[in-house]
């Protein structure tokens, strides 16, 4: 009843109301014009297009925070699915801020930027950012991704003090997309212990694939840089095509590349040259390897 | 209910469904049949989301179509249309973010989507809105029915998975099943209602188009004087 009594209210309120009045004229007086008329056509689009933003604004607005909030944790989920810490039903917020530590890492000298707030700082944003990225000169561009943050946001998995694993986001053209992905490294920064994407959009069931959990388990174990670079600064790691003979020497630097999909293959193993490369992380991983105390 | 379905509203609900559906007689679409239909969830979604968008923007069309100017009308729909898929666009990525990941721009071309338009021009100026509001859903579920017969034959056949659950066990896992690649490709989704189209009009003949005009044999001779 009381909202009954305060709809009233508000009707007899907008009865009053002088410039209400006038706009119902307006309207009655617009709607008796004829379809084609020149005046009718105008309002029409205009109130039309009233309608229609306030309808998308609101719709953009109100569910703004659920959105981001899902992009957050899909990210998280991927960080702790390539740390392999991914446990179905689990809390992913609360697995996320106990078992992983963001850092940043000026990708240049190797070391850690202390001054940065890095819950805050996105390498993706920084990319786009000409004061905070540099562009990759054309030769030396693998990965075609043309611009690189400055800072890389890496992540660390610490068990009783120590480093257990290092995760690395990596990026780079594949057939149709660029892949965003992250790779997990023990703190040797030599034996792979897991890849994945979770951002690509390559061809479903061909180069989409990268995706599929029992190629990525072929990833565990793998050697990223060759014996014969003694500083260890020459990835060595790429895909093959067909699947890799693990009686054969270097098979260890090998992994099997996606059927079908051999520009998204030589795309990830592109990707995964460049950002283990010299330009990418191997300043970084030196240093860890020197004092492991990081 | 009895009072909603009255005959008209049955008919517009399920003529498009076999008789006049719009994938298969109306030949409108394709684009998005084709690229969706890879995976059944998708296709499930793809298809809600279309039904949803055809009905209420049928609807919302039809409630102002006696005031739409003729000079503009193109415009108005695509602007109601277009709205109206940005909110289901909006609603996806909040509520079902890893199919909205999925199936990434396909939402957003539901806007140029032929039956959403050709519904809101050839039924909704024309009809009142609960009448254009069933029509939309109908020709939505149309839409649906063969998403779905593509889709599964596509996922079954081409990842031996169907909703995500294995049906033919893998060869690269340890099964008997050695996947067709091409299903997977956008290509077999057009064999696929190639077939599906074949089908119909052998069932239903009345369905097959009358040719706009006939080939001359030329063994008639008449070109032999000039």
């Amino acid at each position: 009843m009381l909202k009954c009594e305060q709809f009233n209210k508000i009707c007899s309120a907008l009865d009053n109301c002088e410039h209400y009045q006038k706009f119902k004229v307006y309207k009655d007086k617009i709607l008796a014009l004829g379809n084609d008329s020149l005046e009718k056509t105008i309002a029409i689009a205009v109130a039309l297009c009233l309608v229609c933003a306030v309808l998308v604004s609101f719709s953009a607005v109100a569910l703004k925070p659920l959105q981001v909030h899902n992009k957050k944790l899909d990210m998280k989920k991927n960080i702790l699915d390539v740390a392999g810490l991914l446990q179905e039903g689990s809390d992913i917020d609360s697995a996320f801020a106990e078992k992983i530590e963001a850092k940043i890492v000026n990708l240049e000298t190797g070391d850690y930027v202390e001054d940065m707030n890095v819950a805050e700082y996105d390498q993706r944003k920084a990319a786009k950012d000409p004061a905070l990225s540099i562009a990759i000169p054309k030769d030396k561009d693998i990965a075609h991704i043309r611009v690189k943050a400055k800072f890389a946001k890496v992540f660390l998995v610490k068990e009783a003090g120590a480093i257990k694993s290092i995760i690395l986001p990596v990026s780079g053209y594949g057939l149709w997309s660029t892949l965003y992905g992250f790779l997990s490294v023990d703190p040797d920064g030599q034996t792979v212990q897991s890849i994945n994407f979770y951002d690509q959009a390559e061809t479903p069931g061909l180069g989409g694939e990268v995706v599929n959990p029992n190629w990525r388990a072929l990833w565990k174990g793998k050697k990223v840089y060759s014996e014969a670079s003694t500083d260890m600064s020459e990835p060595a790691l790429s895909l093959i095509k067909g699947v890799v003979d693990s009686t054969k020497a270097g098979s260890q630097y090998q992994v099997d590349g996606l059927a079908g999909a051999t520009l998204t293959s030589t795309g990830v193993s592109n990707l995964v040259k460049y950002w283990m490369s010299k330009e990418g992380f191997a300043p970084y991983l030196a240093k860890v390897r020197t004092d492991k105390g990081v | 209910m009895s009072e909603i379905l009255t005959d008209e509203t049955k008919k517009v609900l399920t003529a498009p469904l076999v008789n006049d559906n719009p994938i298969t007689l109306q030949v409108l679409g394709i684009c998005s049949a084709l690229a969706v239909t890879s995976q059944m969830s998708t296709s499930l979604i793809m298809a809600l989301a279309l039904t949803l968008v055809t009905a209420f923007s049928s609807a919302a069309i039809s409630s102002i179509r006696n005031h739409i100017p003729g000079s503009i009308r193109i415009i108005v729909q695509m602007t109601i249309i277009a709205s109206l898929v940005i909110v289901v666009d909006q609603i996806l990525k909040a509520f079902a973010y890893e199919i909205s990941k999925q199936l990434s721009v396909f939402v957003g071309l539901i806007i140029t989507n032929c039956i959403v338009m050709g519904r809101a021009e050839a039924y909704a100026m024309k009809n009142p809105p609960l009448e254009s509001f069933m029509d939309g859903i109908g020709n939505g579920l149309g839409y649906s029915l063969i998403l779905i017969i593509v889709a599964f034959f596509r996922e079954t056949l081409g990842s031996g998975k169907l909703l995500g659950f294995e049906i033919f066990p893998l060869t690269k896992d340890g099964g008997w099943y050695d996947p067709n690649g091409l299903m997977l490709l956008p290509p077999s989704a057009f064999f696929i209602i190639g077939l599906i189209i074949w089908s119909v009009r052998q069932w239903k003949p009345n369905q097959v188009e009358k040719a706009d005009f006939k080939i001359l044999s030329i063994s008639h001779g008449e070109g032999g004087h000039h």
